[in-house]
């Protein structure tokens, strides 16, 4: 990865999906705070009428987290990474652009759209595939639009070898492909009735434990393939590019990309443990889950070893600590899980807090951090302008990352304590505990909980302030800055 | 070496990346697909009015909080009844089992909470159970449930999947109209059931049905029953 003088790339749709990024993020992580402090304080449940419960908001916020913030950030990183590794720019072709600013707003008016569906309750139920088959359909063709953009610049390429976070969103499109088109298999029942009821209204194709089995390949691989895939792609560009430290291992790139792709389809099924779905396919799910830890912790430990000798830069640069935090939450995060996949321990965990606390430490931990470390070092290069204040950064990062580890301690104290409130018996066998008491006793860890929301999205807000002040009052920069991302002191 | 050829040919290299993620579906899913299908025996299949209440249930997104799934330890059969089995969920389109338990489960609620319970719940939990952080849904009593996209769905259902429905479930506006009082007739008698609120007294949720509404209590109170 040497500098680019030559060429002139065209940010335009970088600047776009950035600008969506942020305002997704911030709103995801808005609501949010909301739903932790209604279980905390259900008074809270009432402030918008039958739209503010938080049954109907939480599928706004998985699905503005996912589908807004994340995926915004996987465009926006592929559409600035994506020229640079392959070295061609956008400008070079007007079709790609055409293609690219369509996908823009196809997304944009769709995203909005698909949020006021689920404000109204037209939902299909499944999670993180809620939305309904008229925007089903919206997103398989944005998400067909972006891969014609992938291939589209692929084809045009001059550096002929594929760079290893090529690799990535690559998968990252071929595999949410797959998965979002079987899981939402459904037929909409207005026209297959005659036209009665409903437009919206579809019939899901499978049944029963069929469906939960689709459903949780599709779950579960929305996370490999959204929350890790492409952000290890991310992290493969910015960390080296940053440090100016060369990947530590293509040996170790290739061994967890390949190793990854294939394990971790097999662990969907961890999380129909104990369920009614065939014993094979749950042990498949708790072993391939354990499996799943070697490619995870291979990546991340490349990442770490890429530092090797340049350790100091952890203290200088705030974005280097950001990332290597990131990595570090993605260890913590990948070895959890492997540990909820174990049948004894699923038992306890499984319906409980501690899941909750287990995604977000990977996506507070290690998707927002890894997504935020790309915008603060994309902005200056985008934008030509110094990152407006250090020290705002090193607050936000101090703040946000006592607020992710208050976040998953008190989730996990709250998940086991439940889990094992529930299975309570007495000398004689009976049950200690009603539901309610279970509930009354995790009061305490929602109110830290929503502490740490509070933390946490105070800390987004600095960075989007930022941000912000960067690109309008940053100091202008001539040259573009080729390793540390200028920042003003 | 193969890896190094594949990164200089995209075409091969999407073709692999497909082909390696694809594997793990086709084995694990696809064998059993059509076994995990099949209803115990004597399932029957939701009526209108229950669907109705099942389309509340997904509206107000219940799964948020409530899990349908009870798993085979005695700490839970003591808790919920008997554990759950695959068949009974034949007819689920889609499955409802949810992945957190904020509130209990509730796939066998039916057995054991009654019309008035659920009643004086929906419009207020913790006057009925103190401490409850379940919110109160008091706008089902005002919202009509859209029975004619849950007689759609029986349509579908019957068609495309041979869910037993009888005669009476057919295409189109005409069937519809013929059928359309034969759900209210249910919805009537749960509703009769009712004691009425603080808010909305008996005699207008049965006023709302006799003018052809269905309230999305009385649906989805029609629906938690049934599950037993
Ligand atoms: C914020 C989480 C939450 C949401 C959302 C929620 N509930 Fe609850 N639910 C609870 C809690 C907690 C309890 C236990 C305390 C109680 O009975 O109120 C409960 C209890 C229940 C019970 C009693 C079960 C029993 O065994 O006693 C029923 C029935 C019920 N909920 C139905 C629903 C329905 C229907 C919806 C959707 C409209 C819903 N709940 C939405 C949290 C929730």
């Amino acid at each position: 990865m040497q500098s680019n003088a030559a060429l002139e790339y065209d940010y335009s749709l970088a600047k776009k999906f950035t600008f969506l990024t942020i305002l997704f993020g911030f709103l995801g992580m808005l609501i949010g705070t909301l739903l932790a402090a209604q279980l905390a304080f259900p008074s809270l449940n009432y402030l918008l009428g039958e739209y503010g419960t938080f049954s109907r908001l939480r599928p706004l916020h998985t699905n503005i987290v996912i589908f807004g913030f994340t995926v915004s950030g996987i465009f926006a990183t592929w559409f600035y990474i994506g020229q640079r590794v392959l070295k061609v720019s956008l400008k070079e072709s007007k079709f790609l652009m055409t293609v690219g600013n369509i996908q823009f707003w196809l997304y944009f008016v769709g995203a909005l759209l698909a949020v006021v569906s689920l404000l109204m309750g037209i939902t299909e139920s499944k999670e993180y595939a809620q939305f309904e088959w008229p925007f089903d359909i919206v997103v398989v063709i944005i998400w067909v639009l972006w891969g014609l953009n992938i291939m589209g610049l692929i084809g045009i390429r001059r550096e002929k070898a594929l760079y290893i976070s090529v690799w990535y969103y690559l998968a990252c499109f071929l595999g949410i492909s797959m998965l979002y088109l079987f899981n939402n298999m459904a037929l909409p029942t207005y026209f297959t009735s005659g036209g009665l009821g409903s437009f919206f209204h579809s019939v899901s194709m499978y049944s029963g434990t069929n469906d939960a089995l689709v459903q949780w390949w599709y779950g579960h691989n929305a996370v490999a393939f959204g929350f890790t895939v492409p952000i290890v792609g991310m992290i493969y560009y910015f960390l080296p590019k940053e440090s100016g430290q060369p990947v530590y291992s293509y040996k170790l790139s290739l061994l967890s990309f390949w190793g990854l792709l294939f394990v971790y389809l097999w662990a969907g099924s961890h999380h129909l443990m104990w369920s009614t779905v065939p014993d094979w396919m749950q042990t498949m799910g708790s072993v391939f889950s354990v499996l799943l830890i070697l490619p995870s912790w291979g990546s991340a430990i490349n990442m770490l070893l890429t530092m090797k000798g340049e350790w100091q830069q952890l203290t200088e640069n705030p974005l280097i600590k950001f990332m290597i935090l990131a990595s570090t939450f993605y260890m913590l995060s990948t070895i959890e899980g492997p540990i909820q996949a174990v049948r004894s321990v699923n038992a306890i965990a499984h319906f409980t807090d501690w899941i909750i606390g287990h995604v977000h430490d990977g996506v507070l931990g290690w998707v927002v951090f890894m997504i935020m470390s790309a915008i603060y070092h994309m902005t200056p290069r985008m934008f030509k302008r110094e990152i407006y204040s250090k020290k705002l950064i090193e607050t936000q990062f101090w703040l946000q990352t006592t607020a992710v580890v208050l976040y998953f301690t008190s989730m996990w104290i709250a998940g086991i304590t439940q889990g094992m409130m529930w299975r309570a018996v007495d000398e004689y066998g009976n049950l200690m505990y009603s539901f309610i008491d279970t509930v009354n006793a995790l009061h305490p860890y929602y109110v830290i909980r929503t502490i740490a929301a509070i933390m946490y999205l105070a800390g987004f807000m600095m960075f989007m302030y930022n941000i912000y002040k960067t690109v309008t009052a940053g100091r202008e920069i001539e040259e573009e800055p080729q390793f540390r991302t200028p920042i003003a002191a | 070496m193969f890896f190094r050829w594949i990164e200089r040919n995209p075409f091969f290299m999407a073709a692999w990346i497909s082909l390696v993620i694809a594997v793990a579906g086709l084995i694990e899913i696809v064998p059993d697909f059509a076994k995990a299908a099949r209803p115990v025996e004597g399932l029957k299949p939701y009526t209108v009015l229950e669907l109705a209440g099942k389309e509340v249930y997904k509206k107000d997104n219940c799964i948020a909080c409530h899990s349908q799934l009870i798993r085979p330890f005695k700490s839970e059969t003591d808790r919920y009844g008997d554990f759950s089995v695959s068949g009974e969920y034949a007819y689920d389109r889609p499955f409802l089992w949810g992945s957190k338990r904020t509130g209990p489960d509730l796939h066998r609620v039916g057995r054991y909470r009654t019309t008035v319970w659920h009643e004086a719940h929906m419009w207020n939990p913790p006057a009925v159970v103190p401490g409850s952080i379940m919110p109160a849904y008091r706008h089902m009593w005002k919202n009509a449930a859209d029975i004619e996209t849950a007689y759609a769905e029986a349509v579908t259902v019957k068609n495309a999947f041979h869910t037993p429905y009888g005669p009476g479930i057919r295409k189109g506006k005409e069937a519809w109209e013929k059928y359309k009082p034969t759900v209210l007739a249910q919805a009537r008698k749960v509703a009769e059931e009712m004691k009425g609120t603080e808010g909305v007294s008996k005699e207008e949720v049965l006023k709302m049905i006799d003018s052809g509404k269905v309230p999305e209590i009385v649906a989805l109170i029609a629906y938690l029953n049934r599950l037993k």
